[in-house]
């Protein structure tokens, strides 16, 4: 594929608000997750929450996309210079030129979640705004409006992979010429249905999630929102960051367990590494998924060493996060940027003893180390596949 | 203007529309529309564990895209999807709301995992045996326009078919209060680069164009009323009359999707 240029990238979850908190978390080690204290909510588990974000206020014209989702991505947009980032693009593309392509696997459904609770008699539900909360489109038609954009306004929805494919659909939207840029990413935040979701199937971590660790067992659930400019590369882009390749599976296997051997994961990554027209060893840090959950783990760490082998280092970064879902992808582009700046691999937090099964390269402490180019996984129920090259563009 | 993309297959599920083949003369006004009830069909690509797990909405989104790859001639497991869906299963979503205010807030592990917006998406790729791309769209009432928009972008950016599919069924209570609804429909086209047997079609973005949406042949101007997949209609008669012609669909919050449709 072309290569993107990253113009500019935000993130707030548990372990920041804003890329300097993320990044000074990120090296001191410092993760963000605590016990859950929300209410109803599954018993005895850990969470990413975003505190911060529960009393920003919309701007008052937009307040009718008041929700928790909304406020989140209102917090994140206003950090790292993000907006005045955007409105450099207005001006140099126009408005109408830039596309708003954003995933959510929830979107605002935790205001649903609270109508739901004061039904009355009848079960009706009292009077709320379902369009700009609880529909998909309500997030990408909050930052378009917000941040004032014309263009093409794309919600993704593909589970945990949501906020990768916003980078890659926004880059085929370009490569179309509906758009010459985009605004893509993600927003995620904390609700009941997918907590006792995913304590349903018996996913939720005891304390604080472990990946790739001998004694995991699980996920923590984290809430994020992240965000970035991608247009296409010039040639005076040399060094700077980018988007370097993207690929794409489906497993077509099982609704919510991941292929055994990561066939689909495999895939994700061949393509990626193909479409970045690069070999696995150009890679220098490949950020998993790496949710903590026995079989996502084992998976993909098989996946990893069967293009890898052992040779490039490997690590999840859910550990401060905890996982974030539609996020998730974004919020570790946010992270891949980071690591290529500072010259830094995380190791996973949290791990006792590495599990002694994997062959990845998988490591647990921190590392610097010069990082040119990372590579992204993320995957989902449905089988949904994403695999994203970020680097420093020649 | 994108370049032309052609359509090489089509899959239609409306009330009164059971399958491109009976629709067609219909939609072209030569034959009478007769709105009968639709009932999903029971996805018999599926393995009988998974098939019995689907609701009226992924039912809809199958059996359509079914048609439309039959017609195409190409092999299911070889085509990149694009499912669009304002409302997904939403029986799915309210059953675990439901679940979650019930004394023992237990939901049912299968219902999770169904609940995900792209549960479409994940059982035709169980059924076509794909490992294909696939992404899954939101988009409210301008669902169709902007999943179609999104399908074009990856014919043209990556030279490859897609199979797009556009599936809606009404919200049941008590959210259908909040959002109405009142018909069941899905349509699947197979774009392809360059011509197809069905017609081709270039699309253009207009950032301010406040849009009507386009008149309908008598009857039909109720259905798409009553579900956003619906607003596929005036293309699907369009391709149906075989007429060459220019269309637009409203997108946000001013903006349109232009059509030029080519038989």
């Amino acid at each position: 594929m072309t290569p993107f240029r990253i113009t500019t990238i935000t993130a707030t979850s548990a372990m920041g608000v804003g890329l300097d908190a993320t990044r000074a978390a990120l090296w001191a080690r410092r993760g963000g997750l605590r016990p859950c204290d929300l209410p109803a909510m599954p018993e005895g588990v850990w969470f990413g929450r975003v505190a911060e974000a529960e009393a920003v206020a919309l701007p008052e014209d937009l307040a009718a996309f008041a929700c928790r989702n909304a406020r989140l991505a209102e917090l994140a947009l206003c950090q790292d210079g993000f907006v005045a980032a955007i409105e450099a693009a207005k001006a140099r593309h126009g408005a109408g030129r830039i596309a708003v392509v954003l995933g959510t696997s929830t979107s605002g459904i935790e205001e649903t979640e609270q109508a739901w609770a004061r039904r009355g008699a009848n079960g009706a539900l009292p009077a709320y705004d379902f369009a700009r909360t609880h529909d998909l489109h309500a997030l990408p038609r909050y930052l378009r409006a917000r941040l004032g954009l014309d263009g093409p306004c794309i919600s993704i929805s593909t589970a945990c992979t949501s906020g990768a494919r916003s980078f890659l659909d926004a880059a085929a939207l370009i490569e179309a010429g509906f758009a010459d840029a985009a605004v893509v990413g993600g927003a995620d935040t904390l609700c009941r249905l997918t907590l006792h979701g995913f304590g349903s199937l018996e996913l939720l971590a005891h304390g604080p999630t472990r990946p790739c660790a001998e004694d995991r067992d699980g996920i923590s659930i984290g809430e994020a929102a992240a965000f970035a400019l991608i247009e296409r590369a010039m040639p005076g882009d040399a060094g700077r960051i980018g988007l370097l390749g993207a690929g794409a599976s489906s497993d077509g296997h099982h609704m919510s367990s991941p292929h055994p051997e990561g066939l689909g994961a495999v895939a994700a990554m061949r393509g990626a590494l193909d479409s970045a027209g690069l070999a696995a060893a150009d890679i220098d840090y490949v950020n998993m998924h790496g949710t903590g959950t026995r079989a996502n783990d084992a998976m993909e760490d098989r996946a990893i060493a069967r293009i890898f082998g052992d040779a490039v280092p490997c690590s999840s970064t859910k550990g401060w996060t905890g996982h974030t879902l539609g996020a998730s992808g974004a919020l570790e582009a946010a992270i891949a940027a980071i690591c290529i700046e500072d010259g830094l691999i995380p190791g996973c937090l949290n791990v006792g003893r590495l599990d002694p099964a994997f062959t990845a390269g998988v490591v647990v402490t921190n590392r610097a180390a010069r990082v040119d180019r990372v590579l992204s996984n993320s995957f989902g129920f449905g089988g949904s596949n994403c695999a994203l090259v970020f680097g420093r563009l020649a | 203007m994108t370049p032309a993309v052609g359509i090489a297959g089509i899959g239609l599920l409306g009330p009164g529309l059971a399958g491109w083949a009976a629709a067609r003369p219909v939609l072209a006004g030569l034959a009478p529309h007769e709105p009968a009830p639709l009932v999903p069909p029971v996805p018999a690509l599926l393995p009988a564990t998974e098939r019995r797990r689907t609701g009226p909405s992924v039912r809809l989104a199958l059996a359509v895209a079914a048609e439309a790859v039959q017609h195409s001639g190409l092999a299911p497991e070889d085509l990149d999807t694009v499912f669009a869906s304002s409302n997904g299963e939403a029986q799915v979503i309210v059953s675990i709301l439901e679940a979650l205010h019930a004394p023992d807030g237990a939901i049912s592990p299968t219902q999770f995992h169904n609940s995900v917006h792209n549960a479409a998406a994940g059982y035709w790729g169980i059924a076509a045996g794909s490992a294909r791309s696939s992404v899954s769209l939101g988009g409210h009432d301008v669902v169709f326009a902007t999943g179609l928009m999104q399908a074009v972008a990856q014919v043209v950016a990556w030279r490859a078919p897609v199979l797009f599919v556009t599936h809606d069924v009404p919200l049941p209570p008590p959210l259908t209060a909040l959002r109405p609804g009142d018909a069941s429909f899905a349509v699947a086209l197979v774009l392809v680069p360059g011509g197809g047997a069905y017609g081709a079609l270039r699309l253009g973005y207009s950032a301010q164009a406040a849009t009507a949406e386009p008149p309908l042949p008598t009857g039909f101007d109720a259905i798409r009323a009553g579900n956003p997949a619906a607003r596929a209609l005036p293309l699907l008669v369009a391709l149906a009359t075989g007429r060459a012609m220019t269309l637009s669909l409203a997108l946000p919050e001013a903006a349109a999707l232009d059509i030029a449709v080519a038989p």
